[in-house]
């Protein structure tokens, strides 16, 4: 990965949790978390399951509000700006950061339509424009050569990693500034897991990319800032290979050395 | 393909090749022959199978008994006789046994009632499936179910004295017993059975679509329509399908309320006389083996074909939908 030296200005954070407390009914899954996170940088969440990661990464575009008697207490800033403020969008919220998940989920419709799903509920109705934007999202997501033939063919006839590189373009396609994955290839074979962390690598420029990874080695080559996760809170946070070589707290150094987890 | 010949390879699950996939009865068999096969396991799939022949039996039965009382017309009036353009079984003249505003009757009655059915039954089920709250659910549910199981003579009251007025007064007709009237009866018989079904298929549309529309920036409302209905679109086809087999073979509410006049009309508002309900209300006084008799068959074999035919597209429909 590259020196964390290159980080030193990285300008106005993208992200910014402070003091994040969040609730599930009366448990308690995150506890004071307050972190930043550079724009146009990979970010990643590291940690045991159960140890929150993946409930920040659902805070951030309020993905959690779907779950009935969930509460947070804290401040989510995106661009400075509170997310969970009363009278927030959530659409447009949504539409700013996009989403991938850990078990791709194409709708069971096209390629094309999965791809034109977004900017259709977001209002594009040209056709030409509606081809354009499959076109560049699906060439984006490493995918449009092996698809280019068979746009009106099911998504559910993809491969696992054809179809978690489609969930991509089709998040791409509405134009987001922060994508989130939650384990984004937890469920495939080695060879289309290095083909998504070969996309994660080339996204990293136009996108803030904020990834859960069960898997060390994966933070390691795809991240740029680590955040160590552990019974719901935020223990250690910093440039990928700092937190690799000279980890500060014991917690951290246990867990990247394989001591639990 | 030349390496899954070589030998030793039998797959992970240790069976021969030839094993996997073959389908129906020989797998129906192995089904029951599994853990031995001593005479009792035979003798039971023995019996089994025998029963799920049945089915199969009964149908070809039903065809060939109806055909066998019906196909005597042939020697009196003719076949022909059929596609004359009147119902006039008894006369002191000439009869007629046109089927055309029999089938006439029981397409437009059963068309009208499918077009209430579709929406409403579509709205109501993704209502209770997607939008209503917890305790809604449990309210509604029971009152569809019983609304379902509601006989259907019980129902034909119900048409006769509430709704037949209603459609009088505001059509300003002679007569409230129409074919609308009869339409919104069927549909109020329908509707439970498509709620049901259809809530049944939404429900089981997979969460992580949803949260997929969710996250893209769609509202509640967007996702339900253009993600959650078009996922669990076969079920509620089959549903719709369901819904108009009751319709189109329902006769004790169309028979009391749809004034039963043998006319081809294409008007919601016209009385009709449908098949079912034609044979429901000569049968019991027609001469045993008269021509009358034996058209009345052909009603039935007619009646027959159409649900038949229904049962095909929606097969036909279904499979359609799942290659997609």
């Amino acid at each position: 990965m590259v020196e964390g030296q290159q980080y030193e200005d990285p300008g106005r954070p993208k992200v910014e949790a402070e003091s994040v407390d969040f609730w599930y009914g009366p448990t308690q899954a995150l506890f004071d978390v307050s972190m930043s996170v550079p724009a146009r940088r990979v970010t990643a969440l590291i940690g045991p399951s159960g140890c929150g990661k993946s409930t920040f990464l659902r805070t951030l575009n309020r993905m959690n509000d779907v779950i009935e008697g969930t509460r947070l207490a804290g401040r989510i800033l995106i661009d400075g700006e509170d997310v969970y403020r009363a009278g927030t969008n959530v659409v447009a919220l949504r539409k700013r950061v996009g989403m991938v998940f850990q078990k791709s989920n194409p709708f069971p419709k096209t390629i094309f339509e999965n791809v034109a799903y977004g900017p259709r509920i977001h209002g594009t109705r040209n056709r030409a424009e509606l081809i354009e934007i499959v076109e560049q999202s699906l060439i984006r997501a490493a995918l449009w050569e092996e698809v280019k033939d068979r746009l009106d063919a099911s998504a559910m006839g993809l491969s696992g990693g054809q179809q978690q590189r489609l969930c991509i373009a089709r998040a791409l396609a509405v134009d987001p500034e922060i994508i989130l994955m939650d384990e984004p290839a937890s469920a495939l074979d080695p060879r289309s897991t290095a083909r998504i962390e070969d996309l994660i690598d080339q996204l990293r420029v136009d996108y803030t990319i904020i990834i859960v990874t069960h898997n060390m080695q994966q933070a390691a080559r795809v991240s740029d800032f680590t955040a160590f996760f552990f019974e719901g809170r935020l223990i250690e946070f910093g440039p990928t290979k700092q937190l690799f070589t000279t980890p500060t707290v014991k917690q951290t150094e246990d867990y990247i050395t394989g001591r639990f987890g | 393909m030349a390496r899954s010949g070589s030998a030793g390879s039998f797959g992970p699950t240790g069976r021969l090749p030839g094993e996997i996939g073959r389908a129906g009865f020989p797998s129906l068999w192995k089904m029951f022959a599994i853990g031995g096969s001593t005479w009792k396991d035979k003798a039971a799939a023995v019996l089994l199978r025998a029963v799920a022949s049945t089915s199969i039996l009964i149908v070809l039965l039903i065809f060939l008994f109806l055909g066998k009382e019906a196909a005597p017309l042939a020697a009196g009036p003719g076949i022909k006789s059929l596609l004359a353009e009147r119902w006039v079984p008894v006369s002191f003249q000439q009869v007629r046994f046109g089927l055309l505003p029999l089938v006439t009757g029981s397409l437009l009655v059963t068309l009208l009632a499918t077009l209430f059915t579709i929406p409403f039954g579509i709205c109501a089920a993704v209502y209770v499936a997607e939008l209503a709250k917890p305790w809604e659910r449990e309210l509604l549910k029971p009152f569809i179910e019983i609304l379902a199981g509601i006989p259907s003579v019980v129902i034909g009251f119900f048409g006769l004295v509430v709704l037949a007025p209603l459609v009088k007064d505001l059509f300003g007709l002679s007569s409230g017993l129409t074919a609308l009237t009869g339409a919104l009866l069927l549909a109020l018989m329908a509707i439970p059975t498509v709620i049901s079904i259809s809530e049944d298929a939404i429900r089981s549309v997979p969460e992580s679509y949803k949260s997929a529309s969710l996250a893209l920036g769609a509202s509640r409302l967007q996702t339900l329509w253009k993600v959650t209905v078009p996922a669990a679109l076969s079920g509620i086809i089959a549903a719709i399908m369901l819904g108009m087999g009751r319709v189109i073979g329902e006769t004790m509410a169309v028979l009391m309320v749809t004034g039963n006049a043998a006319v081809v009309t294409a008007s919601p508002l016209a009385s009709v006389r449908t098949m079912t309900a034609t044979i429901a209300a000569e049968m019991g006084e027609v001469p045993f083996g008269s021509d009358h008799y034996r058209a009345l068959f052909w009603v039935g074999i007619v009646l027959l074909v159409a649900t038949f035919g229904l049962n095909m597209v929606a097969q036909r429909v279904l499979k359609k939908h799942q290659e997609r």
